[in-house]
């Protein structure tokens, strides 16, 4: 690596097995301020147990993970979020039927009053609450007292990534933040990832759509097996190379090839049978 | 709240349950008289609401979190049974005898807490469990000692009047203060304190709430302490007021509750409901219990129209949640 920086993150010859199933070998991964790194492998690969390791939810059997070049250890989520790290799940990990104001302060509430009569400042809160995610380009939220579970899928991601950098996050953790949304809501939370960036925050990046990956990456690693596959920069591979890689190495063509020859070779029995290949 | 509005007030979780009341009184009204919304009517089904709500509130809490408790259908009896044994038939100071009936609640819902914590049982099982227990020993101690399952007590005095006695004319039980205070204390640390949203979020996602640094192991012995102390507290006012303590009795108080908490708007899954709810379910219950004396219907009827009560309280609930939901301020509207 060429950069002189020292890494926000690093994984240096991770491992990590459940009883006698090894998981993930030898996994080293750095990751820089200000920089995308995209994590890029089929299900069951090992993706969640790296986001999980980083988390704090798992520790590694053997091997170190770094925070500006020292060895940390986290004991669980709470100590991982308290060194600046945090996960956003798919959903957004928010709860559906609380308010805007009110999940964005969960654990942190701002209070008014003294003593024992310490009241939830709740236009405080939801004021600080539409005013980050404003900040990152979601100026629909513009109501505190909505509840979550109504805003759309991107909104929440959006909410969700408001609130770990309103708190200080240093390293942003999205595990597969646009897999269940549409074309223009995850371009939505696209956005926000680049403004993340921007702003300077490290981002590791889960994901199985390559486009996505592509539009925001700046730096992959292709996860085949529980090992590191490849990682290269930006404009080292093009999409299909990649997608090639994700899926083991057998060149995507191979697979549509066969397809087809299964499609053609089963052709008269299905369309023989009743209207179930239209599913 | 934000803006007083029809459609903001239907959005509140208690907006099922103020519409049930009022259709519930209306209802009465008109088949029962107006006696029952007089003075002595009216305490007639206060005085269930007053019992059933002290409970109903932290049973309505746990749900609200995403627990449930069932074992207050013995705590009911263990506290009677307690204070009856300890200043009755020892003839100890009756004030040791309302120190352990609580102290006792607090030691269930201690088991109840830990053992839902630690062994990731659902609630509802291992509270069945504590509910049996509690009930094998109030019945296998009270027979030991005593040789009987009635045991009367007698008291007089300052714990008489404060936690077991009639009070405005002689009708209204004392509990009926007691449930008022209590409630508004809840009504505190539940929408006005940062405690609530702990709950809320409890209830909306015990991993997020976790992870997002509250403390939800010790706020949920905290809540599994609440319902168990609060349903021995019930039990030793009965006591004191009946001047005795039988060992059975209580059951009704598990399903009682639990109906009160859901006409009230509270979710059975957790993360969604009130303590004014919950308030106004169980007056709605309560009227609906005591209410059918005023009319000529049989009593027999009573189970009926709580039972269609409860579901057209769930449906109707779940109209406002998903109002609730899917409101937006009409500028950002889909």
């Amino acid at each position: 690596m060429s950069e002189p920086s020292t890494p926000i993150l690093a994984m240096r010859g991770v491992n990590k097995s459940f009883g006698p199933i090894d998981v993930l070998h030898d996994i080293s991964l750095e990751l820089r301020a200000g920089e995308v790194l995209c994590l890029l492998g089929d299900n069951g690969a090992g993706k969640s147990t790296v986001i999980r390791l980083l988390s704090g939810v798992h520790k590694p059997t053997s091997g170190t993970i770094e925070m500006d070049g020292k060895p940390v250890a986290f004991a669980n989520p709470r100590d991982a979020s308290d060194h600046g790290i945090a996960t956003v799940h798919q959903f957004g990990g928010t709860f559906p039927l609380m308010s805007i104001g009110r999940s964005f302060f969960v654990g942190v509430e701002p209070t008014k009053g003294w003593g024992p009569f310490k009241i939830y400042d709740r236009k405080k809160a939801n004021a600080i609450a539409v005013k980050a995610v404003q900040d990152f380009g979601i100026t629909r939220i513009d109501d505190g007292d909505r509840l979550v579970g109504g805003l759309s899928g991107g909104e929440r991601q959006s909410l969700a990534i408001a609130r770990a950098v309103h708190f200080g996050a240093r390293v942003l953790i999205l595990d597969e933040p646009t897999a269940a949304l549409g074309v223009k809501q995850a371009t939505h939370v696209l956005r926000i990832v680049n403004e993340a960036k921007r702003r300077g925050l490290a981002v590791i990046f889960i994901t199985h759509q390559v486009m996505h990956a592509m539009a925001v990456g700046d730096h992959f690693a292709v996860l085949i097996r529980g090992a590191v596959a490849a990682d290269f920069k930006k404009g080292q591979k093009t999409r299909e190379e990649i997608t090639d890689l994700m899926a083991g190495g057998a060149s995507m063509a191979n697979l549509e090839a066969e397809i087809d020859g299964y499609m053609n070779s089963n052709d008269a029995t299905i369309g023989g049978n009743a209207p179930v290949s239209a599913a | 709240m934000s803006s007083i509005s029809i459609g903001g007030l239907l959005r509140r979780p208690e907006a099922g349950a103020a519409l049930g009341l009022i259709a519930v009184l209306i209802f009465f009204a008109i088949f029962g008289g107006v006696t029952f919304l007089k003075p002595a009517g009216m305490s007639s089904w206060l005085n269930v609401a007053a019992n059933l709500g002290v409970i109903a509130i932290p049973v309505g809490l746990l749900m609200i979190a995403g627990e449930l408790d069932i074992s207050v259908g013995a705590m009911v009896p263990f506290g009677a049974m307690t204070v009856a044994v300890i200043s009755g038939h020892y003839g100890l100071s009756i004030w040791l005898g309302i120190f352990l009936a609580l102290s006792f609640g607090v030691l269930v819902g201690l088991i109840n807490g830990y053992l839902v914590i630690k062994t990731a049982v659902p609630s509802l099982i291992v509270t069945l469990g504590t509910l049996f227990a509690v009930q094998g020993i109030v019945l296998g101690l009270t027979v030991l000692i005593t040789k009987s399952t009635s045991v009367a007590l007698a008291t007089e005095g300052a714990a008489k009047a404060i936690f077991g006695d009639f009070m405005m004319g002689g009708q209204l039980q004392a509990m009926v203060g007691w449930w008022l205070v209590i409630t508004a204390l809840y009504i505190f640390f539940v929408h006005f304190s940062r405690f609530g949203n702990w709950i809320f979020a409890m209830g909306g996602d015990k991993v997020s709430a976790r992870n997002a640094g509250i403390p939800t192991e010790r706020m949920t012995i905290l809540l599994f302490v609440l319902s168990s102390t609060s349903a021995a507290f019930v039990g030793m006012c009965q006591a004191i007021l009946y001047n005795s303590a039988q060992v059975a009795g209580g059951q009704s108080f598990i399903f009682n509750a639990i109906i009160s908490v859901v006409v009230g708007g509270v979710l059975l899954t957790g993360g969604f409901g009130s303590i004014i709810g919950i308030f106004f379910g169980t007056i709605t219950f309560a009227i609906v219990n005591q209410g059918i004396y005023y009319t000529d219907f049989d009593r027999n009827w009573s189970s009926l129209i709580i039972g269609v009560l409860l579901l057209g309280a769930v449906l109707m609930n779940n109209t406002f949640r998903k109002m609730a939901l899917s409101y937006a301020p009409k500028k950002g509207a889909k």
